[in-house]
This record gives structure tokens, sequence and C-alpha cells, in this order.
């Protein structure tokens, strides 16, 4: 009977997530779950999210206590139909084992990295079958920004994500920082790898280049989703962007990053750390600087895609975090033919904050 | 790609990536080449514990074996600093300042304030500093006190890889003198540390671990042990937070005091002797800043006032534990 009986257990958030905690249950025992419901609250030491139940069923039984800590994979919670028996379900329960795996044999390395003209950039990949998705992080951001939302898009399409030049692990030595340097290692990475089209996800200044190569260079690009995008209209918080790329230390860059959450309580200090690390490294600030200028000098955004894309036959989404507080939600309307979609309870990093719904979204233009 | 780095060999990368991207960035020091007793060939040492070997054929015109004299190579280095290079003095001990002292705080110090503010001396001077090597009373002292006493020094000692690299780097890039303390007994441990350099600020701690009930303000060895004593209380119900200084000139006191006025307790683990320590000193700015948020008496965690004995069952005495410290701890609680 155990073939009826479908676990529910601690998802792996990235690469360095070996545990977390259930904070909270959101479902009944006796409740019937379908996929994508959210079920539980999970933090880390880097970040707290929802889950969504990846499959559905009836939830006979919560393992997990709310408080508690849990290594990556183990039991949670068990669903099965009400035919199979309490007793079954305890055994089930006293022989489920957290399975070992060893990171490499699951999935093989988690990052990748790519030699460009440009040079080295770091990716993510998840294969599927058809036209992939390519996911493009904002200023000052990485692909794990996507932390929530690749695995879930992999469902329906093979996926990559990239460093942009200069971010993350990428390449932090890049001459002439700007729009032009960040769309030309976005194609090159394409070429790379032999992606001939693609559905363009792009979060923010990955908005901008994502929508400025769908009108530079129409027949690569399937679909275009923009989040929370720049090129969308002149206004954009200076105060966020100086004090971003001015911040030396956690005191400093911790007020900054509240602006990108509606939810200020989940900029924790892990990820304050680990955006420090990144501003630390050799080359970072002065690139920073230098796109910062070129693309939001002296607090305007200097470049548009409103105007290319209204004209372009392309199918368009634009999704925006009701309480965005870097750009103005008012800039989701900037493109007359494109789906829109203003989600409730989110900032600017919309696709991390309600991931759930974004990911719907992302899967339902493919 | 997630790398991991000893202690030891991060000092080795700092060292390497900074003679690379700056040639004005001289090692000098005894045997970091060769040294006495090697059969001849270079390279074979690269320091008492061969922190630097492999950097010789790399950077051949940017490292000098000394004599066994202190006073004349730590003097040369602080007078090549003024004149435009910036020397890494490697002293191996820091227990051997003594015969070179007038030149680290009475002439290096110095510059700085004496010339109104238009001289600058970039220089590091690292050595080695701690107990638990079994190397005796002169070999093993925690003399961090001393230097962080002295205005126009900065101080930094840091307790993992990747803060040593990132604050190697940044005490190269500095423009005072800094007094760079490594513990031995953390050569070995390993972290993440990213391949690329990167420099971390002096003055801002590191909260090592974020726990509500009882803060704990430590550095080097004893940041370790502080996070071993956390896992103890842990099991207590007992939360505490432990704040790795990382540079003790400047020192952040306003994360320690951030942090007290969040728990209202206060452990200060030193494994310097106990007399005018870095322990001492933070007790006495806590005391005077943050008087009202305290629950409970600060305590004290530190060496005692002796030399570090040979024996090695009294040595393990002398060093901080992490049960000395959960029990200091618990007594925070009782009050």
């Amino acid at each position: 009977m155990s073939d009826l009986i479908t676990p529910i257990i601690m998802p792996k958030w990235g690469l360095s997530m070996q545990e977390g905690t259930l904070s909270e249950w959101h479902v009944e025992e006796g409740t019937e779950i379908s996929p994508g419901d959210e079920i539980m609250d999970v933090e880390t030491d880097k970040i707290a999210n929802v889950v969504e139940a990846a499959d559905g069923g009836l939830l006979r039984r919560r393992v997990g206590q709310e408080g508690e800590v849990y290594p990556v994979r183990a039991l949670l919670g068990v669903m099965a139909p009400e035919s199979v028996s309490d007793a079954e379900i305890d055994a089930y329960i006293s022989a489920f084992e957290v399975p070992e795996v060893e990171e490499e044999e699951d999935t093989g390395p988690a990052y990748e990295f790519a030699d460009l003209p440009i040079g080295r950039v770091r990716y993510a990949e998840r294969k599927g079958d058809g036209v992939p998705v390519l996911l493009i992080h904002g200023f000052g951001g990485d692909l794990d920004n996507w932390l929530f939302n690749i695995d879930a898009i992999a469902e329906a399409a093979p996926v990559y994500a990239i460093d942009l030049p200069g971010h993350g692990q990428s390449i932090k030595a890049v001459d002439n920082p700007g729009l032009q340097a960040m769309t030309d290692a976005v194609l090159a990475f394409m070429d790379h790898a032999e992606i001939d089209k693609a559905h363009l996800v792009g979060h923010s200044m990955g908005g901008l280049i994502s929508g400025r190569i769908a009108s530079d260079h129409g027949g690569r690009v399937a679909s275009l989703t923009l989040i929370c995008s720049a090129g969308l209209g002149e206004e954009i918080n200076r105060d966020y962007l100086d004090g971003f790329v001015a911040a030396a230390t956690r005191r400093e860059l911790k007020p900054k990053l509240q602006h990108l959450f509606a939810d200020q309580s989940l900029v924790n200090r892990a990820m304050v750390d680990d955006l420090l690390k990144y501003k630390r490294l050799d080359g970072v600030q002065s690139f920073l600087e230098g796109l910062n200028a070129s693309l939001f000098s002296d607090g305007k955004q200097t470049e548009s895609i409103a105007g290319a894309l209204e004209a372009a036959d392309l199918p368009c989404q634009v999704i925006w975090g009701a309480e965005d507080a870097v750009i103005p939600q008012t800039h989701a309307g900037a493109i007359a033919s494109a789906r829109v979609t203003v989600v409730d309870a989110a900032g600017h990093m919309v696709q991390m904050e309600q991931a759930a719904k974004v990911n719907d979204l992302i899967r339902d233009l493919l | 790609m997630a790398r991991t780095l000893s202690m030891k060999d991060a000092i080795n990368e700092a060292l390497d990536q900074e003679m690379t991207r700056d040639p004005t960035v001289i090692m000098m020091g005894e045997d970091i080449v060769g040294g006495t007793g090697s059969p001849g060939e270079d390279d074979a040492w690269g320091g008492v514990l061969g922190v630097s070997k492999g950097l010789y054929h790399k950077h051949p015109n940017q490292m000098i074996d000394t004599p066994l004299s202190e006073s004349a190579y730590v003097g040369a280095a602080i007078g090549a600093a003024t004149c435009g290079l910036r020397p890494v003095a490697e002293l191996m001990f820091i227990d051997f300042m003594g015969v070179c002292l007038d030149q680290i705080y009475n002439q290096a110090a110095k510059f700085r304030y004496m010339f109104g503010g238009k001289a600058e001396t970039p220089v590091v001077i690292r050595a080695m500093c701690g107990a638990g090597f079994r190397a005796a009373a002169q070999h093993s002292q925690m003399l961090t006190p001393i230097f962080t006493h002295v205005p126009g020094l900065k101080v930094v000692c840091p307790s993992n890889a990747y803060d040593t690299k990132g604050l190697l780097i940044q005490s190269i890039r500095d423009n005072d003198p800094v007094i760079f303390l490594e513990h031995k007994n953390l050569y070995a441990s390993e972290c993440d540390v990213p391949e690329e350099s990167y420099a971390i600020p002096f003055g801002e701690a590191n909260v090592a671990r974020e726990g509500s009930d009882v803060t704990i303000v430590a550095y080097g060895l004893m940041v370790p042990n502080s996070l071993a004593a956390a896992e103890t209380l842990k099991g207590e119900g007992i939360e505490a937070e432990v704040i790795d200084l990382r540079t003790l000139s400047p020192i952040d006191m306003d994360t320690v005091i951030e942090s007290v006025e969040e728990t209202g307790r206060l452990v200060c683990v030193d494994e310097a002797n106990p007399r005018c320590s870095i322990a001492s000193d933070v007790s006495a700015g806590v005391a005077q800043d943050a008087f009202s948020a305290l629950k409970a008496p600060i305590r004290m965690v530190t060496a005692p006032h002796a030399p570090v004995p040979f024996s090695p069952s009294l040595e393990d005495l002398y060093i901080p534990s992490p049960d000395r410290i959960a029990d200091a701890a618990r007594k925070t609680m009782e009050a």
C-alpha cells in the first residue's frame, strides 16, 4: 500500500542548505491538498519562505513539529487516501529514512561556468524538454535570487539562470559597464548554451536587459516576463541604489536591503553578510558604481524598453509587487499589450516573497 | 565555486595575490624563503610552519630572508614603508616583539602623528600568537592587549580562514602600521574562501552566532571555543550570541553594545592574561555605556595572571575552554 503514500519532506533551497526550521503549518490533518497549495513556512539560516505542495493528496499526518529543526529531505508529513490505515502510516513513518544523497550524484554540480568573450560567467541549469527559460537577475543580484523559482519552473521547461558580468561569481572586471555589455553577455551565453530561442524572465535591471534583447533580437525570444522591471518609466528609488552601492558595512547595508521586501524581517544577518561578501570582492565596487551611473544617472532611469515592446509582436507579461519601494508599481501598465499582474504582500523581490504566485504566472505564459 | 581553504593557505593566498597586484608589496622575515638547516635549496621552509612556502619562486624580487635580528629587519621594514614600499614583516612568534618594540610603538606608531599627518607607514607585522602548541612560556603568549594599548597601531586577530584572507589584504592596503596576529592553533581550521581577492574593513565585528539570552564577546581561538560553549548552552535552553571582534584596534563596541541591549548579559572571553586585557576593556566599555541594560554582573573568562605553562596538562587548563565559557554564561543567567 505504500505506493499510495506520498511524503512531504523538508525542501532544499540552494546549494548550502543543510537543514531548516518548520516554523508553521498552514494545513490541518484531514485537509485535501492540491499541488501548489501553501502548506507550511520553513526558515533557514538565510531566508524564510512558504513551502508549496509538490504533490496533491489527503494530509493524514503532520510528522514535523512547529519550531523544530529538520535536515533537508526529512519527513515532515504524510499524504495518503483514506483507504490507507493508520497502522500503515505509522509503519511508513517509522521506516522512513532521510535519503543520503551525494550532491554531485544527485543533480550534478549545481553551478556551472561558461567562458564568454567578456569573461567567465556562472550559471545554473535544470534540464528538460522544450524551449528553455532564461532567468536574469537585477542590479546587484545573482542567480540565487531565483532560489524559489528555478525548480518550480523546471517542472514545465528547461531553465537556465545566470550571474550577469560583475555579479555573483561571474567575472568582475567589466569594461564600460552598461546595458550593452549586459545584453551582449546574455546573447553570448545563449550562443554558448546553444539556445536559439528562450523565454526570457527578467527581474528589475534584468527586465530591462530582457526587453532590450526582445526588441533588438526578436528572433531569439519566445516570450517575455518582466518582474518589477526597469526600463518602463523614469522614476527609481535613488536612496536605495546609491545607498546599496555606497554601503561598506552591515550597519549601512541592512536598511538599504529592507527597501527590497514588503516583509522587512526577511532581511536577516545571513542575507546582509552574503551581500557584503560579494560587495567586498575586488572590482565589484567600481563595477557597481559604473553600472549605476550608466543606467540610473542622477536617480533617473536612462534606458526605456516600453515603446519598442509595444510595437513588438511577442507574448509579454508584467508582474509587480504591490509594495515595491524601488521602482514604482505604476510602471506596470507601460506596455498596453502586456498582461499585468500586481501581487499583494510583496515588494521589489516579489519572485522571492510570493514565489508560488510568480511561478504560476511564469509557467502560464510558456 | 564553493571552495574550502585552511587559515594557513588563506594567508599564503592573500600574500600571493597582493604581491602580484602590487610590486611594492614585499615580505621580510626569518626563514620565510630558505631557512637555516635547509639543504641549500630556495623555498625550503616558507617560515616556521611553511605559511609562505611556494611564494618565493613566484615573487623572487619581493621576498627577503633576513638575519636573525628582529630589531634590524622590523626597523628596516618600517623605514621602507615610509619610503614607498608596503612591507609585510614576519615576526615568527609575537613573543619576540620585545627586541623590536621601540621600532613598533615609538617609531611606526608615532610617524603619522608627529609629522602632522603627512607621513604614512603602510607596514604589516605578522606574527603567530597563542597557546596550546606545547611551545612553552616564550612562544605561546597572547599579547594583543600590549599593541591595542598603543595609539597609532591597528591590531587584527582573525578567527577563521575567510576573515583572515580579507583582513590580511586590508592590512596590506592600509596606510597605517598593522599588527596582524595569527593563532597557530587555527592554521588548520577550514571554511569557504573565495578565490578572488577581497578586503574586509577594520572595525566591524562579526556576529558568529545569533542568540537572545547572553552575549559572548571573543576573538581568535576563543571564537570557536565560544561557539562550542554556545552549542552546549543551547541544549540547556540558553541561546548565546557570539561576537567575533576580528579587529581589536579599531574595536567595534557598537555591535557589542547593541547585542548587550538585547540580551542584558555579557561574557568577555580573552586568551590574554586578565589584567588590562581585551576582556577588561570590553567589560569597561559596556559598564560605562550600557550599564542600565545589564541584568547580571559581567563575567570575564581569561587565562590566569601567569606565564603559559610548559606542562601539557597545565597548558590545557590555562586556555579558556568551552566548559569555562559555558559556566560563566550560566552564572550570568542565575543572577
